[in-house]
């Protein structure tokens, strides 16, 4: 393990009841970096993301195989509380999916749940924080009160960051962040991807590749279950070592 | 009336094969098939004598039956005769058909609608042939109700129905949903959220078998079992007015029949709360039963309480767990222990005396469900208002 990786994944396999949906995957996740997870619809990488934050342990009949470490630290030893390591591991989702409550009690929903806050100005002050580091908080700092869904779908999905950016996680996890999204509001969104670099490592699901080489420094490449490629986006997206990848890329697939 | 029935029905018959048959007489030509033309005749030669019959028996009693038989016989006749001289190759017999299909099964879901509207109108009816006598004021706001005994005196004495609509709220909508609602919420949850599919299999169906029990059987329940119980409870605890015909005894019963009711309008509500706002508060660290409080329940609020609101409907019509275990004596009290009646049992006792049929007393009967009428209507009402509502916010 080197200083800079944050979580590590070896030999992870996962099953949904007789099924299996990813075989002995091994990568890491960078303290620093973006790594772009691709790969046709079905190859298991939202399934790997969903192992990362143990949010398959929901998922009834899911089973998991192999080594998740943060920090070092086994994500599945028996004394791991998922719920603190949620905490920890924050996640945005394919389609925006905020609370059907104000803007406010979305992103403070994570501080009262944990007890982040001292008082209310702590709160309203650790909301503006995380709005701000969204990019959301000049849209919508006189309307806090108005409910979520009034706002668009791209400003939506800046608020479910920002909500997942108010407990200070460690890790940030995006299920295709964008793929409900117009190119306005995708634009929006990798910039503030480039924005969060470096301040907390992030593993981005997309099914498009430009995306993935726009934002991320890593890429894997994933196919029916089984990583396929894994290593620099510029070496990967100019010179694949394996043929299946080279195929996805150019757009030769299947 | 049967033979003429069996006789209108045979030459529909008659008419089915005759038109068949000429129909195979040309059937090679496009679009035609035998069956429909069959029908076609078929439907001519019934229908218009089936209908004719109906207004004739619905217009007076059957004392008069030549008459109408040689009608419905003719019109038979001709109708069938009519559609049969129609039929010629390309004759779309199908459509025709199909449009008469349609008028009948519009008429079909006609008869719960009509049949609604005519119940009103006879309360409306009835109901306003007691408040001609007895003021509305008098009966929705007087609290002293004693309608047996007021033949010959002053009708509006012992007219004042309070102490029935309280005894209908206090044990329907109080106590039974005070054990409807907690028990069947909680279930709601444990079966949308935590159960495993195994035991939803099995759960959700027991559950549910609970609504099916005939509501005699909860009544003798109620007043075999556990009035006794709370009646010596009562007394066990020195509450003086401690009665075998509490109102306690038949609300906590009402509310383990009504507990499904909630269960299942619940656990539609919550099951419908979309899947990803569920993993959202758990990615966010938040633990399942904060996830229920704090996101599922809020969400699933407006589809719960119109479910509640149902269930408080139902509660309140309800009648015979009422007449085997409440009181037909109406006092206003808040006292669990104490007798109560309701609107339905009083329903119950007036109409099954016996009295003429327009006296005071008897009316007073159509005025009572008159009004739990409009009652649980506006609940009704209210209860789908709000389940819209829900299905609005999440489109």
């Amino acid at each position: 393990m080197t200083a800079g990786t944050k979580m590590t994944v070896r030999d992870v396999s996962v099953w949904y009841g007789a099924k299996p949906a990813l075989s002995n995957v091994s990568l890491d996740i960078e303290r620093e970096e973006v790594i772009a997870l691709i790969g046709p619809s079905g190859c298991g990488k939202s399934t790997l993301l969903r192992t990362l934050n143990r949010l398959n342990d929901s998922v009834a009949g899911a089973r998991v195989q192999g080594l998740v470490t943060l920090d070092g630290e086994d994500v599945y030893a028996p004394a791991t509380d998922p719920v603190a390591l949620r905490a920890r591991v924050g996640m945005v989702f394919q389609a925006p999916n905020p609370f059907p409550k104000t803007i406010r009690e979305n992103v403070a929903y994570g501080l009262r749940i944990h007890g982040l806050a001292r008082g209310r100005a702590d709160l309203d002050a650790q909301v503006e924080r995380a709005l701000t580091r969204a990019g959301l908080w000049a849209e919508v700092r006189d309307r806090l009160g108005d409910p979520a869904l009034s706002l668009s779908g791209g400003q939506q999905q800046r608020l479910c960051i920002a909500r997942a950016l108010a407990v200070e996680p460690e890790v940030i996890l995006m299920d295709e962040p964008c793929s409900a999204l117009d190119p306005i509001g995708t634009a929006r969104i990798e910039e503030l991807i480039g924005d969060l670099r470096g301040r907390y490592a992030i593993c981005i699901v997309t099914h498009n590749m430009q995306q993935a080489a726009r934002v991320s420094q890593r890429t894997a490449f994933f196919d029916a279950g089984r990583l396929i490629e894994y290593g620099a986006t510029s070496e990967l997206f100019t010179n694949p070592r394996e043929t299946r990848t080279r195929d996805y890329i150019t757009g030769r697939y299947g | 009336m049967t033979a003429l029935l069996l006789a209108v029905f045979g030459l529909a018959l008659i008419g089915w094969l005759a038109g068949h048959a000429r129909a195979l007489a040309f059937t090679a030509s496009r679009g035609v098939l035998p069956r429909q033309q069959g029908w076609y005749v078929a439907v001519w030669t019934g229908l218009p004598a089936l209908a004719l019959l109906l207004c004739w028996a619905m217009m007076r009693p059957a004392d008069e039956i030549t008459l109408p038989a040689m009608l419905a016989l003719l019109l038979a006749l001709v109708g069938g005769g009519l559609a049969f001289a129609r039929l010629r190759p390309g004759f779309a017999a199908g459509k025709r058909v199909e449009r008469i299909v349609v008028a009948a099964l519009f008429a079909a879901s006609m008869v719960a609608i009509v049949t609604t509207a005519g119940i009103l109108l006879s309360l409306l009816w009835e109901g306003g042939r007691f408040f001609a006598i007895v003021p509305a004021g008098e009966f929705l706001f007087g609290t002293h109700w004693s309608p047996q005994t007021i033949e010959g005196g002053d009708p509006t004495a012992g007219m004042g129905a309070l102490p029935l609509f309280w005894g209908s709220f206090f044990i329907g909508a109080v106590i039974a949903m005070g054990v409807a609602v907690p028990l069947g919420l909680l279930s709601a949850i444990y079966l949308s959220h935590y159960a495993a599919p195994r035991t939803r299999r099995w759960a959700k169906p027991a559950l549910e078998v609970l609504a099916g029990i005939p509501t005699v059987v909860y009544g003798y329940l109620a007043a075999v079992t556990v009035a006794p119980a709370i009646r010596d409870l009562g007394v066990a605890l020195g509450i003086g007015a401690a009665s075998s015909e509490s109102a306690l005894a038949a609300g906590l019963v009402m509310g383990v029949m009504i507990i499904p009711f909630v269960s299942s309008t619940a656990d539609d509500a919550l099951s419908a709360v979309p899947r990803t706002l569920a993993e959202a508060s758990l990615a966010l660290g938040a633990t399942p039963s904060e996830t229920v409080r704090h996101v599922l329940l809020p969400t699933a609020l407006p589809g719960i309480a119109g479910g509640v609101l149902l269930a408080v409907s139902r509660a309140v019509g309800e009648t015979m767990i009422v007449v085997m275990a409440a009181s037909s004596v109406a006092t206003i009290s808040a006292n669990p222990f104490a007798p109560a009646t309701t609107v339905t049992r009083q329903i119950v006792d007036l109409l099954t005396g016996e009295a003429t049929f327009d006296s005071a007393k008897t009316l007073a009967a159509f005025a009572l469900g008159l009004v739990l009428f409009l009652l649980t209507l506006f609940l009704n009402f209210v209860a789908l208002a709000a389940m819209r509502r829900r299905g609005a916010a999440r489109a």
